[in-house]
């Protein structure tokens, strides 16, 4: 049972950091029409800024500050640069070019960090685990991942759905020609909302980098599960994008920590040990096959869509 | 992807002497003599090199049916490649060598998956459908990983080529090479065939306006299906194609990376043209392996040529021979 409390709280932990990722990739798909695969490089990007100022400034917070600004600041140029002109493009010609970024993007971090990986490493206070409820220890920064993906998220809503920004992200989304003829400044607007998907897409990889290692690629598995959130969730919604992280890191975890056992009951243990982890990884594509067979457009498709 | 136009309406209007038409048959000349030339020179790596341009040029062949003509992009084109591959690899594997055991099981197998992965696909539209193929190609990469008996994560190697009852030895480069060239000939010209048939015709109306071609009375369901699967079938070959090419297979062969190489190998050569994906796949792979000779860092040139193509491009490389403006 604590066990299971404990792969739960894993999974709550994953779906946030999904979020984060699938926030920006969202905003980006529902309000410009831009498939982007280079979207986990800034993921990619947001992590190594992190270790590399963590090494500069001898301070985590620092670090973790100075790089979601630059993750803002390099979606911001990389949009101006490159990604403008391709709103305008088929799809195709969007997985064309964003794929190229791709490539360049793992090519610019090998030229300058390196092909061995790095490591973020934490502060003292947050290496402890915390007894969350008796008897159940976490670790402390696990804890503080989701606690500030949780406030990001309602950051994210209230400026979505109660400032002047927000509405006009929203106006966008369903109508970008009328927008820009009620005399918004589309362009700046669109610079903006890629800029705070690349921030978001950083911040995602700057909280995951003290977990895992900082390497070449890192964006890649995790850009796809991405996409099968906002897939699930409804290309262009935000809410659900929440639910879809949500439920895809919950079953993503459980399914990992839960199925192969499972098999063992029922299987020989030769059989198990072959088809459990496969059958764990694929649960999240088998939930996002299924959800697609019955509801063409996602859970919840963006109305004018 | 709406924007392409229809490429079917300006054949046939061409001069004998269009520039794409010289570049093609150019081309052709070039493949057919690598041969000769990998024999005079001794350079056997050349051989070995466009034997695989060959191939995935098969590979692109069969996606671009789908996605050129059938307006159904596929993101998980690389799972036929890695489907035909194990099949050979695990008949390989299990003692039965003979290729027309093997090679027919590849394209059977391939078949039969692109029929149960279109048959819910194909129920989806547009980004929908590019994530729901993603979404079974990488259940099928997390297949092969779990195959512990057949390598798992580390892959598999195949000891012996597939056996042609000593007919064919694929064991003999050049013959090899033009065998890859002949199935990917033929393969064009199928394609080719079937598009300008009645059945390629209505997948063609369906990818311009698939109400109005269900409206007068054409199950488009059905026809895309069947589009569908013999592009897996086609695919599958060159999976077994590659597996015998390179003689090892691994899961890494359906990253869903190695999808979007096919992808840019299509969009890069001309979608929808009979011969575009052969140069998308001649260009891709020579780009990349020029560039890798000549920089340790290739991909810091070929992403951005890749975005300059996307931007600036119309209809890739034939779209520049051609001089073709659309969008």
């Amino acid at each position: 049972m604590l066990y299971f409390i404990e792969q739960c709280l894993n999974g709550v932990q994953l779906g946030m950091l999904l979020f984060l990722l699938a926030a920006g990739l969202t905003l980006v798909f529902g309000i410009m029409d831009l498939v982007n695969l280079a979207h986990g490089s800034l993921y990619m990007l947001g992590a190594y800024f992190a270790a590399t100022f963590a090494v500069l400034t001898g301070s985590f917070v620092f670090a973790v500050i100075l790089a979601l600004f630059v993750s803002l600041i390099a979606g911001m140029v990389l949009e101006v640069v490159a990604i403008r002109r391709l709103y305008q493009r088929s799809h195709l010609d969007q997985v064309l070019g964003t794929f190229g970024l791709l490539l360049f993007f793992n090519e610019l971090v090998r030229l300058v960090w390196g092909p061995a990986g790095m490591t973020l490493a934490l502060p003292q206070q947050m290496l402890t685990a915390v007894q969350i409820i008796p008897g159940v220890y976490y670790p402390a920064y696990r804890l503080v991942i989701m606690v500030v993906a949780l406030a990001v998220a309602a950051l994210l809503y209230f400026v979505v759905m109660r400032t002047r920004l927000g509405m006009l992200i929203r106006a966008g989304a369903s109508n970008r020609e009328m927008v820009g003829a009620l005399g918004v400044n589309i362009k700046l607007l669109y610079t903006l909302v890629f800029g705070l998907g690349a921030a978001l897409a950083g911040f995602a990889g700057v909280m995951q980098a003290p977990i895992l290692t900082v390497q070449i690629g890192m964006g890649e598995n995790i850009l796809i599960l991405a996409f099968v959130v906002i897939i699930i969730g409804g290309i262009g919604s935000i809410r659900g994008a929440f639910v879809a992280s949500l439920v895809v890191g919950l079953i993503d975890t459980l399914g990992r920590a839960f199925v192969p056992d499972m098999l063992h009951r029922v299987l020989s243990t030769n059989a198990a040990a072959t088809l459990g982890p496969a059958l764990s990884s694929m649960s999240i594509y088998m939930l996002m096959a299924a959800i697609l067979v019955f509801r063409p457009e996602g859970l919840f498709p963006a109305a004018s869509r | 992807m709406t924007a392409s136009a229809d490429p079917s309406f300006d054949a046939g209007r061409e001069p004998l002497l269009a520039p794409r038409t010289a570049v093609t048959v150019v081309l052709l000349a070039v493949l057919a003599l690598v041969p000769v030339y990998a024999m005079l020179s001794g350079d056997g790596f050349a051989l070995t090199l466009f034997t695989r341009v060959l191939i995935l040029a098969l590979g692109a062949v069969s996606l671009n049916l789908i996605m050129g003509y059938g307006g159904m992009v596929s993101f998980g084109h690389a799972a036929y490649l890695g489907i035909g591959g194990y099949a050979v690899g695990i008949l390989a594997k299990e003692g039965i060598g003979s290729g027309l055991v093997q090679w027919p099981v590849a394209i059977a197998v391939s078949a039969l998956y692109a029929l149960v992965v279109g048959a819910l696909s194909l129920r989806t539209r547009g980004v929908y459908f590019i994530m729901i193929t993603l979404a079974f190609a990488q259940m099928i990469y997390y297949v092969a990983i779990g195959l512990d008996r057949y390598g798992g994560d580390d892959g598999l190697t195949i000891y012996r080529r597939s056996q042609f009852g000593g007919v064919i030895d694929l064991n003999n480069k050049t013959l090899f090479y033009y065998l890859c060239f002949a199935l990917l000939l033929t393969s064009i010209y199928l394609v080719a065939r079937i598009v300008n048939s009645r059945f390629g015709l209505v997948i063609q109306g369906a990818r311009s306006n698939e109400r109005r071609m269900r409206a007068i009375g054409f199950p488009t369901f059905r026809y895309k299906l069947v589009c569908f699967v013999i592009a897996g079938a086609l695919c599958g070959l060159a999976g077994a194609l590659l597996a015998n090419l390179t003689n090892f297979i691994s899961p890494a062969l359906m990253h869903w990376t190695r999808s979007g190489d096919l992808i840019v190998m299509v969009v890069l050569g001309g979608l929808g043209t009979p011969f575009g994906p052969l140069i998308g796949a001649v260009a891709f792979l020579l780009l990349e392996e020029g560039l890798s000779r000549v920089t340790e860092y290739p991909d810091l040139i070929l992403g951005p040529i890749l975005l300059l193509v996307a931007i600036y491009v119309h209809g890739g490389i034939e779209g520049l021979l051609v001089g073709r403006r659309d969008g």
